[in-house]
């Protein structure tokens, strides 16, 4: 890994959504869009080539009518560290152009379009599909250029985009500490658009460090496990992959915290009671 | 004409007497003389023209609207950041737009110079925005604060941007025809030799002050969005 200045103050930002609060709305893929000047298709439907750095999935428990339950399960990117959050992502180990690496102070993985040439490895090696490929150049209709974030660089056809935890509002979060000689950035001056857009307040955002943070008391990482959450109602996706994501779901329901990974047959009962 | 073709033809004809061989050398040289000298002659055309040429046709030179005297505003303002400051939000006002302007400059000029008749006359009488030909206009994916310089680092502006404060004429605007931005962002000297680190801008020069100053060139995002 490249040797990165954190003489700084370094944070680890995190996230943490109620899957029990989340109702589906998709309020915060919305705000992503608009937030992140992510172009819109003709048919947003063909999901080969519509582009959602934050997107809803629907989980079932496959059950009939008395059982069956729903859950909607939004995705941004995980901003995964790897082992020991040494930067060592599925994405940022395999780009052979370094247009994506792993921020040491902020923990957040970069995407740097213009230096992307569309190889798509990372879009292969990424377990969450959290990356997206432009096969377009982005079209705004009319006058809708002018809506568009000066705050965010519009992407071209021929690369790869994914969500960068709204990284705009971080810099702005800083800019602000520098001009009041601040070494610290408070927690409400940088939020993720999705997390303030969620009607229900079903995620929380801050830095995972920070015991005083919404999110740090949510799911209580364990940093003596890559960040592994204390909390028994809150789990990452595809946690034995080792990727060490950054985003945490909490549920109440055992289903849903089960179909954050695939567990062989029993294997789900062995692991909760070796925990339990 | 080679070496070899040169000794096998000396071997052939030296029976024939040393004065025809000596004859034939001679000719032969004078061949690979003009040969030399034609090389050397093209060589420095096409040097030269590469040299003092291409810039002339990579940069087309390009006037701004009307001639802004810096030296005479930080004068009567008093400071940079009378006009060039930082918001409170912590983001760079950058050029000052005509509102700023007109806080002084309204109606009537206040002064006898042809360029305040052009500033008063096309743009506070009209509205209008000036047009100004930005030459440290970055791509659109660059994010450079201004705050984390000044009072991040305490940099000094000039560290950076010069002597522009005492400068009475602006210079001309020179426009790379490939690229879209100043000459200024390449620098001046056509090989990227620099004699101050504000003489370019480019990501290699802020990766270079970036490594000089904090030990390592930064992570992506740090100057990216």
């Amino acid at each position: 890994m490249s040797k990165q200045n954190t003489h700084g103050k370094t944070y680890k930002f995190g996230m943490a959504i109620d899957l029990d609060k989340c109702t589906g709305c998709g309020s915060c893929m919305v705000a992503c869009m608009s937030e992140n000047n992510v172009p819109f298709k003709k048919d947003e439907s063909d999901k080969k080539d519509s582009i959602t750095w934050m997107r809803v999935y629907k989980l079932t428990n496959g059950k009939s009518f008395p059982e069956t339950e729903i859950c909607y399960l939004p995705r941004p990117c995980m901003q995964c560290g790897g082992k020991g959050d040494q930067g060592h992502s599925p994405c940022v180990s395999v780009c052979p152009a370094v247009a994506t690496d792993y921020g040491h102070d902020t923990g957040i993985v970069s995407q740097i379009p213009v230096r992307c040439f569309g190889c798509r490895y990372c879009m292969a090696a990424c377990p969450y599909h959290a990356r997206y490929f432009n096969w377009w150049d982005p079209k705004w209709p009319g006058e809708m250029e002018k809506y568009l974030n000066p705050d965010v660089s519009p992407r071209m056809r021929g690369v790869v985009e994914k969500c960068s935890f709204c990284y705009h509002r971080y810099q702005a979060a800083r800019d602000k500490a520098y001009y009041e000689h601040r070494e610290e950035i408070q927690e409400q001056e940088y939020q993720t658009a999705c997390t303030q857009a969620c009607p229900a307040g079903a995620i929380a955002f801050g830095d995972l460090h920070n015991p005083s943070h919404k999110v740090h008391q949510l799911v209580k990482p364990d940093p003596h496990h890559s960040g592994k959450p204390r909390n028994p109602k809150a789990f990452r996706l595809l946690e034995r992959l080792g990727t060490n994501p950054k985003v945490y779901y909490i549920s109440e329901k055992e289903w849903v915290r089960k179909a954050g990974d695939n567990y062989l047959e029993g294997e789900w009962k062995k692991m909760n009671k070796k925990h339990g | 004409m080679s070496e070899l073709d040169e000794k096998t033809e000396n071997g052939s004809v030296e029976s024939a007497g040393k004065g025809g061989t000596e004859e034939k050398k001679a000719k032969d040289n004078s061949g690979l003389g003009l040969g030399v000298i034609f090389f050397l002659v093209a060589f420095v055309v096409v040097f030269l023209s590469g040299w003092l040429l291409f810039p002339k046709l990579l940069y087309s030179e390009k006037e701004q609207p009307f001639n802004f005297n810096h030296d005479l505003h930080v004068y009567e303002m008093g400071s940079c950041e009378a006009c060039h400051f930082l918001r409170e939000d912590g983001s760079f006002s950058g050029i000052p737009d005509l509102y700023s302007c007109t806080q002084c400059h309204y109606e009537e000029p206040m002064g006898m110079t042809e360029d305040e008749k052009i500033f008063c006359e096309e743009y506070v009488a009209k509205g209008k925005e000036v047009p100004w030909l930005v030459y440290s206009k970055q791509p659109d994916n660059v994010f450079f604060s201004h705050a984390a310089h000044t009072e991040g680092a305490g940099m000094e502006c000039k560290t950076c941007h010069g002597s522009i404060g005492q400068s009475k004429e602006l210079p001309t605007y020179e426009e790379n025809r490939l690229t879209g931005y100043s000459r200024d962002i390449w620098g001046d000297n056509i090989w990227g030799i620099d004699k101050n680190s504000r003489d370019s801008m480019k990501m290699d020069d802020c990766a270079e002050c970036h490594e000089e100053e904090t030990g390592s060139k930064g992570a992506c995002f740090q100057c990216h969005k």
